[in-house]
């Protein structure tokens, strides 16, 4: 469909589409959403590397490919290498890597993938400075193998290997702070976004682009299957995470912290407006539930502390 | 073409897998340090430092796997790609190994042939890239230095054509560590025999995106592993024309998958792969002055496996004694198997004797093989085995 050109004028998101309806995503998928906002950032010329994921599936089957741009599928744990390797490729060949006017090259991989069987290589991307953009899809546990807990399920959730009950055998951890981690490489520019947010999505998409090393965004992506939560509330419940300062939105760049708006309008809203309609969180008691808010404010004064000396 | 006049120089088999990596023009090379893999990758990085090759990525990865890994990426994305690792390396690359060769990355790699631990060992033992017989992967065994050079400039040439990845195998220390003279080859007469490669697909093409290594379901699944298995056939084809050109380019023939010596009248011989069979040549002179009539099959290429060599081989002896300095336990030695197994449906029927020998670096000598020819004689004699598989240096 053709935009008129005053609409263009007001849209801040790029109008074109590089993610063909037809993909294989539940309906209410937060990752395929982000992965649309991807391909509106970064456009054709990109080279994907996917790992063992959800959006393996979502790509589609051979022959078959729902993203207009090149995409190596790979290994699970090997995002952080597969990249490194492609851009050191494309180096030796003379192309212009990252930039405005560079090939992309965009590591997407699910949170399993990142925070626990690719960390090494996440770790190694980082450390050694390649060109390239790795983006950490966060829906909170392993959706494409049926809802296993991962490093960055959080407190009190229930999963398939979390399974709740009479006995209580929920998650018994936090989340896991991916983004802590990478940022303890000096990484050059590091951030949160949202799919509730694809503004700010879509400006640190293109920051990371501009910005030369290793980029690393962390994005909240609901999982309706996994979260047992209704399909028209992802989008909803990606906002109450910020709102909440579950999830807030942040970026660190050479150095310095800084919370995007919208995370500081207010103080937090409590932790029972996430929670809600989220079939994962019933059997937390209300003292799961405190828990879970003493960790949230705890780690959402820490961060508005670094904003402020580090800021 | 200009005329051949060999570069001799006095290197190490690992050095001569540098000079390889060199003449060849990688662009991308991806490692990891393992004892004694890694003085080819040091002498790598002094090339890139002194500026003695130009347009090489060199990736200093943090893991074995993430070495194959970013080689795959690197060779999808239309590079020529290299790297190196031994034994536990190795093992921890097998995930990687099945990526390269399903996905038709003509990545090259040497592995140094180290023992599995435990016990931890640095020594010979080919249970390591054995191991990954069935990846995909063409092995090629190296009996000396010149062929660890020779071996990966084919390597490439030959994975390049049939879009499978290879493996040029050494022995730790025998080869790694020891120096000899190897004739290496004017880069211009290199360029020649390897011109640039011209990738299968390259994810640098944004004309038509595609995708590469996606689900296949079982309507698909099957056919992609059939045409792996015709590439490893059409291997067979290209490795004997490359073995032939490079022989008549550079002096060295290797047009044969299986390396005959003296074998035209013998009763019987030995066969096995890699530097012991150097061992067993010297051996073969010493048993022919002895009246003797043996002779020596020296494998080079173990996948594609040679099995109309060896057939052609196995209708004119007696007997055949195959040598592993591997094992597959509960089973025997892993040519042994291979060797036999590619004979049944055949009218050639030798007796054959399998010789566990040098597992983990046990030095194997010439005195070894005389050992052996002379049990061989018997058997043959006899006209039945005594032991089908015999840890031929076990303490008794």
């Amino acid at each position: 469909m053709e935009i008129p050109e005053n609409v263009k004028k007001r849209l801040s998101i790029p109008g074109e589409e590089h993610f063909y309806a037809g993909h294989t995503a539940c309906q209410g998928c937060g990752a395929s959403l982000g992965l649309r906002y991807v391909l509106k950032a970064y456009g054709r010329k990109t080279i994907f590397a996917i790992p063992a994921c959800c959006s393996t599936i979502i790509a589609g089957p051979w022959p078959y490919s729902a993203l207009d741009a090149n995409l190596f599928h790979t290994a699970f744990e090997t995002t952080g290498a597969v990249i490194g390797g492609i851009e050191a490729a494309l180096k030796a060949r003379g192309f212009k890597v990252k930039g405005e006017d560079g090939i992309m090259v965009v590591g997407w991989a699910g949170d399993g993938g990142t925070a626990d069987i690719g960390l090494q290589a996440l770790s190694g991307f980082l450390e050694r400075g390649h060109d390239a953009v790795y983006i950490m899809y966060d829906n909170e546990a392993y959706m494409n193998t049926g809802i296993q807990r991962s490093g960055s399920t959080p407190y009190g959730a229930w999963t398939t290997n979390t399974p709740g009950g009479k006995r209580h055998f929920l998650e018994k951890r936090h989340k896991k702070k991916v983004i802590d981690i990478v940022i303890a490489h000096e990484v050059p520019y590091a951030a949160t976004a949202s799919i509730a947010y694809p503004e700010d999505f879509i400006r640190k998409l293109k920051k990371a682009q501009k910005i030369p090393g290793p980029s690393f965004i962390q994005l909240f992506a609901p999982c309706p299957t996994g979260w047992r939560s209704p399909t028209d509330k992802s989008i909803e419940l990606a906002r109450l995470a910020v709102q909440t300062a579950y999830f807030p939105l942040f970026e660190y760049e050479n150095g310095k912290y800084k919370i995007n708006m919208p995370s500081t309008k207010k103080e937090p809203k409590p932790i029972e407006e996430f929670l809600k309609y989220q079939g994962r969180f019933k059997y937390m008691t209300k003292e799961d539930i405190e828990v879970l808010q003493q960790w949230v404010l705890h780690e959402w004064e820490k961060l508005k502390k670094l904003a402020e000396v580090f800021g | 073409m200009a005329e051949y006049k060999p570069i001799r120089k006095v290197v190490s088999g690992n050095y001569a897998a540098a000079y390889a990596v060199k003449h060849a023009r990688v662009e991308v090379v991806a490692a990891y340090p393992i004892t004694p893999q890694t003085s080819i990758i040091e002498k790598i990085a002094e090339f890139i430092a002194n500026g003695e090759v130009e347009n090489l990525e060199y990736v200093p990865v943090e893991s074995e796997h993430s070495a194959m890994a970013a080689c795959i990426g690197a060779s999808a994305a239309g590079a020529r790609v290299f790297t190196a690792t031994s034994a536990q390396g190795l093992a921890l690359m097998h995930e990687m190994l099945h990526w390269a060769s399903g996905a038709r990355l003509p990545v090259v790699m040497v592995d140094v042939n180290r023992a599995m631990a435990p016990p931890w060992s640095v020594w010979d033992d080919q249970t390591d890239s054995l191991a990954q017989r069935d990846t995909g992967w063409m092995q090629f065994y190296a009996e000396n230095n010149q062929e660890v050079y020779d071996g990966v400039l084919m390597a490439f040439k030959i994975a390049e054509t049939v879009n499978l990845p290879a493996m040029v195998v050494e022995s730790a220390f025998i080869l790694s560590h020891t120096y000899d003279v190897v004739e290496m080859i004017p880069q211009e007469l290199v360029d020649e025999f390897l011109p640039p490669r011209k990738p299968l697909y390259d994810l640098t093409n944004f004309e038509k995106p595609f995708s590469i290594g996606a689900l296949g379901t079982p309507a698909d699944y099957y056919e992609f592993r059939y045409k792996i298995q015709r590439a490893m056939e059409k291997a067979k084809e290209v490795i004997h024309e490359v073995g032939k050109e490079f022989g008549e380019r550079f002096g060295r023939d290797y047009s044969q998958m299986i390396e005959l010596y003296r074998t035209e009248d013998a009763d019987f011989v030995f066969m096995g792969m890699g530097s012991l069979m150097g061992t067993v040549k010297q051996a073969v002179d010493v048993l022919r002055d002895e009246g003797y009539k043996v002779g020596a099959a020296k494998v080079r290429w173990f996948r594609p496996f040679p099995k109309e060599e060896l057939y052609e081989l196995a209708k004119n002896v007696e007997g055949i004694a195959v040598l592993d300095r591997n094992y597959s336990f509960g089973m025997e030695g892993i040519l042994f198997t291979e060797a036999k197994g590619a004979l049944y449906n055949t009218n050639a029927k030798p007796i054959m004797k399998n010789y566990i020998v040098g597992l983990g670096g046990r030095d194997f000598t010439v005195s070894d093989v005389r050992k052996i020819a002379e049990n061989m004689r018997a058997i043959i004699e006899k006209g039945e085995l005594d032991v089908e598989v015999d840890w031929y240096h076990l303490k008794r």
